[in-house]
């Protein structure tokens, strides 16, 4: 309660200013609708807006699981072989600097306009962080473990399993909070590059059609849901900060 | 288990730079060898060479056993810091090597070892949970754990209170009897309890240091350890030729 306290000070706070700036300007409401017209858009819409959000949600939520799960197996491929590591490496780093959001038009041309492009999307905006950031906690060992794993004649998988792995887990915490925040991204571009559903769908038609208050309600929906993926992440990600 | 002797013969050199030259040690079986010397003489890099750990130096001569066969799997290193997993239990920590080699744990005897470095009661404990003394007896259990012949061990107490060193020392030489143990130290009285024999090693080379004829473990009241730790000081303090 302490906790929701400030948040919620500041959250009032902001919905001031915002009604504080319609009124003085007096912009008109398809510029700049104000707090409580966006209230009402969002009450009324409710059931689109839900449908929408739904299928956003969705493909988020496949996309970010696809892009982890490659991620993590990549990440331990990479650190129990030396070969993986000589060929995908420099593979990798050519690839983060391609950004991958430029690649919206193309999996669209070859996925078409539904879910599949923009689970693809995600998977590969979350992919690279998640890769990243875990082989790079798998493989920086303190010196002191790797002495005593050294010592016990470890066998390589086992050292991965009971040694890396659990030191690397808060920095593949930091892969998962960079993935959380990239992923909204990569799926609301999706849908603006080409969708027939979905929120970022959704705001392109209210913006073309003068209805920005529904356009703000959509884009108030999809902050929550980004805000809400963070936290789940940062949730898990103290966690394991915690345990090391 | 019947522990070899070990002979270490050679230069102990850094890159084109000699760090101790002409060794020429012989650390007798089931006894207790105590290196002490000041720091940068490469003390800590002599030990990580006897256990086979990866360190940039090189030893002109080599090491060998006394039984002629190869050290490969029978040193353990124990270090100044206790390498416990943070994210493991005490027993977890205790039966690492068993479970990194594949093997199935040997739980009783791991809680036997955890109740002899008196820790009973701990097994389940987190290693943030223990204090320093603590958690450098998990080390000594998962040290004893690996049941090797040769143990090196590089300052293991040199983090500790006083008292709790005290202690430590006196369990250390009580568990590890029968095994040939290499201790690097730069503190005179460690050396002056627990040695068998004892050499200060020192960029000209190493120096026999003289001992009471009583056997170690000695106790910390005993005139003669501390006459023979006073020496060592006076030794240990001379200008470095």
């Amino acid at each position: 309660m302490t906790r929701l306290l400030p948040g919620l000070a500041a959250l009032a706070f902001a919905l001031t200013l915002w009604q504080a700036i319609v009124w003085l300007t007096g912009v008109p409401h398809f510029i700049l609708p104000g707090p409580a017209r966006v209230g009402a858009a969002l009450l009324n819409n409710a059931a689109l807006l839900a449908q929408q959000a739904g299928f956003t949600l969705a493909n988020l939520g496949m996309g970010l699981a696809a892009g982890i799960t490659l991620g993590i197996a990549s990440a331990l491929n990479l650190a129990m072989s030396p070969a993986a590591r000589v060929l995908l490496r420099p593979l990798m780093v050519f690839a983060q600097a391609v950004p991958v959001f430029a690649l919206a038009p193309i999996v669209t041309l070859w996925l078409g306009y539904g879910a599949p492009s923009k689970i693809v999307m995600v998977a590969l905006v979350t992919y690279f962080p998640v890769t990243s950031a875990f082989f790079d906690g798998l493989m920086r060992l303190p010196p002191i473990l790797d002495d005593l794993t050294r010592q016990m004649q470890a066998k390589p998988l086992r050292r991965l399993m009971l040694v890396q792995l659990p030191h690397a887990l808060p920095a593949l915490g930091s892969g998962l909070r960079l993935a959380a925040v990239q992923a909204p991204f990569a799926v609301i571009i999706a849908e603006w590059v080409g969708a027939s559903k979905g929120l970022g769908h959704l705001m392109l038609i209210s913006n073309g059609r003068g209805q920005t208050d529904l356009m703000f309600a959509a884009l108030i929906l999809l902050a929550s849901l980004s805000l809400m993926l963070f936290l789940a992440a940062d949730r898990l990600a103290r966690h394991w900060d915690r345990r090391v | 288990m019947t522990a070899p002797a070990l002979q270490i013969a050679g230069d102990l050199r850094l890159g084109g730079q000699t760090l101790c030259p002409a060794l020429n040690l012989t650390c007798p079986a089931a006894q207790w060898t105590v290196l002490l010397g000041p720091s940068g003489v490469g003390k800590s890099t002599l030990a990580r060479m006897i256990a086979d750990v990866p360190c940039p130096a090189h030893l002109t001569g080599g090491i060998t056993a006394s039984d002629g066969k190869p050290l490969d799997g029978r040193v353990i290193l124990m270090a100044q810091t206790d390498q416990l997993l943070p994210w493991a239990s005490v027993l977890d920590n205790v039966t690492l090597g068993a479970r990194l080699r594949g093997q199935n744990p040997d739980r009783a005897r791991a809680l036997d070892l955890l109740n002899r470095v008196g820790l009973d009661g701990y097994a389940t404990r987190r290693p943030a949970t223990l204090s320093g003394g603590q958690r450098q007896r998990v080390a000594l259990a998962r040290t004893l754990m690996e049941d090797r012949p040769i143990v090196v061990m590089d300052e293991p107490f040199s983090a500790l209170d006083a008292a709790t060193r005290a202690t430590m020392q006196d369990a250390t030489a009580t568990l590890l009897r029968g095994r040939t143990v290499i201790l690097i130290t730069h503190d005179p009285l460690e050396a002056a309890r627990l040695a068998h024999h004892a050499h200060l090693m020192r960029t000209d080379g190493l120096h026999p240091l003289p001992l009471p004829a009583t056997a170690p473990p000695r106790a910390l009241s005993d005139p003669a350890t501390l006459s023979a730790q006073a020496d060592l000081y006076a030794r240990l303090m001379q200008v470095p030729t």
